[in-house]
């Protein structure tokens, strides 16, 4: 039997219609293909809400070491972040994981650079972490959309599963805040968090301004643990929030803001007296 | 016709055969024992009888908890959704391996590992998240 062209067209044009018919029946039908959607997934009641997530480190309520310490460890036992300082204290630099650190002035600040500055500001160690930029460079260049930045508040997030370790986050963030599980990180880490997942070797890690924890209706760790008002948190896109009003009121600095990434934790460095 | 060195030829078939074989024999009645998933945690029995329900159905959670986890997965992560809404009891569950599926279903061993070891699957999760402590006397 032999088919004209017209007589073909019009058979292949009727099945693929049944054949789309078909699939998509079977897509309504499973729910568990297609992901989850509202109203079968709720976000929790409690949770912490903005529109643009941003903090405000006021440096001079860091006042000791122990300051810098308390904040840093509060963050990296939550996180079950692997500790690999040898028993003298070194730490091999390409191993290090960290989340949220010390970097002095002119690390932190390349651009600020001032030969004649005051002693006091060019020695002090400054708290940097995870910008969680408006434009993020990590989730630009990443290939799989394992760092991508979250919609509904602006938090630049890290899916685990999804990171294939290529490491061109590391390379795009001008700040460092990103680190590499050279190693596995599990006979590293001090005291287990039993409710928060570790690492495993090959990923890369950084801060995620603890959405855990905002899920739950609790302010980041660190900003728990850092002595009072050494770190607001809040969201910048609300006028009384107070965030808001220190960055409206007082003079702020971010982390090289020329590369046009628009970091969203600024720096109090004068220290005028707020809440 | 005649068969040149039968005898060896034989042994050797035969001591082939056995070798070829062996796996077969070794493994009778092994391979064959079903998995069994123990449901016997504290956290389950401390339950009154009618309560002991998993988020979905029985048979749903057995084919398809693999799919349910990962969408789970995806909405904790990616979408920031934490509730899940049970479409057969319409209860909410905190969308959590770690701190929700091994609240109930603490023996990981027992649990998780009789199956998926008889299906020879090795699912990564337990290489970031961190699973129950368990005794080893199994």
């Amino acid at each position: 039997m032999s088919m004209d062209r017209r007589k073909f067209l019009k058979l292949a044009g009727i099945s693929s219609l049944l054949g789309l018919g078909a699939t998509a029946a079977s897509a309504s039908h499973n729910v568990w293909v297609k992901g989850l959607e509202p109203p079968q997934v709720e976000p929790n009641k409690e949770a912490l809400k903005a529109e643009h997530w941003a903090m405000v480190v006021d440096m001079s309520k860091f006042k000791t070491e122990e300051d810098f310490q308390k904040t840093i460890s509060a963050c990296h036992t939550t996180h079950n972040v692997p500790d690999f300082r040898n028993a003298d204290g070194t730490v091999d630099i390409k191993d290090e994981i960290k989340w949220i650190w010390k970097a002095k002035y002119e690390h932190a600040f390349p651009d600020q650079e001032n030969p004649y500055m005051d002693e006091k500001i060019k020695e002090m160690p400054f708290i940097v972490l995870c910008n969680h930029c408006e434009n993020p460079a990590c989730v630009r260049v990443c290939p799989t959309q394992a760092t991508f930045k979250r919609k509904s508040d602006g938090i630049v997030m890290m899916d685990m599963h999804r990171c294939i370790g290529c490491r061109f986050c590391m390379a795009a963030c001008p700040y460092g805040a990103r680190s590499f599980n050279y190693r596995d990180p599990r006979p590293f880490i001090k005291s287990e968090n039993k409710e928060y997942p570790t690492r495993t070797k090959g990923v890369v890690e950084k801060c995620t301004f603890c959405t855990e924890r905002l899920a739950f209706g609790k302010l980041p760790a660190c900003v728990e643990a850092a002595p009072k008002g050494g770190l607001i948190f809040g969201d910048l896109a609300d006028k009384n929030s107070e965030v808001r009003k220190i960055v409206e009121t007082s003079y702020t600095i971010r982390r090289k803001p020329e590369l046009g990434t628009g970091p969203s934790v600024y720096y109090l460095i004068g220290g005028n007296e707020h809440a | 016709m005649k068969l040149y060195d039968g005898g060896k030829i034989l042994i050797g078939l035969l001591v082939f055969a056995a070798i070829a074989t062996f796996p077969f024999y070794y493994n009778i009645g092994k391979v064959n024992a079903k998995p069994e998933p123990k449901l016997d945690t504290p956290a389950i029995l401390q339950l009154p009888e009618q309560e002991r329900k998993c988020v979905e159905s029985k048979t749903f959670m057995r084919t398809e908890h693999m799919q349910l986890i990962n969408n789970w997965r995806d909405s904790v992560v990616r979408d920031g959704y934490r509730q899940y809404v049970s479409i057969t009891t319409g209860k909410h569950y905190n969308m959590s391996l770690q701190n929700e599926c091994m609240r109930c279903h603490s023996n990981k061993k027992k649990f998780c590992d009789e199956c998926h070891n008889y299906m020879a699957v090795k699912p990564y999760c337990w290489d970031c998240h961190i699973a129950p402590k368990e005794d080893d006397k199994s």
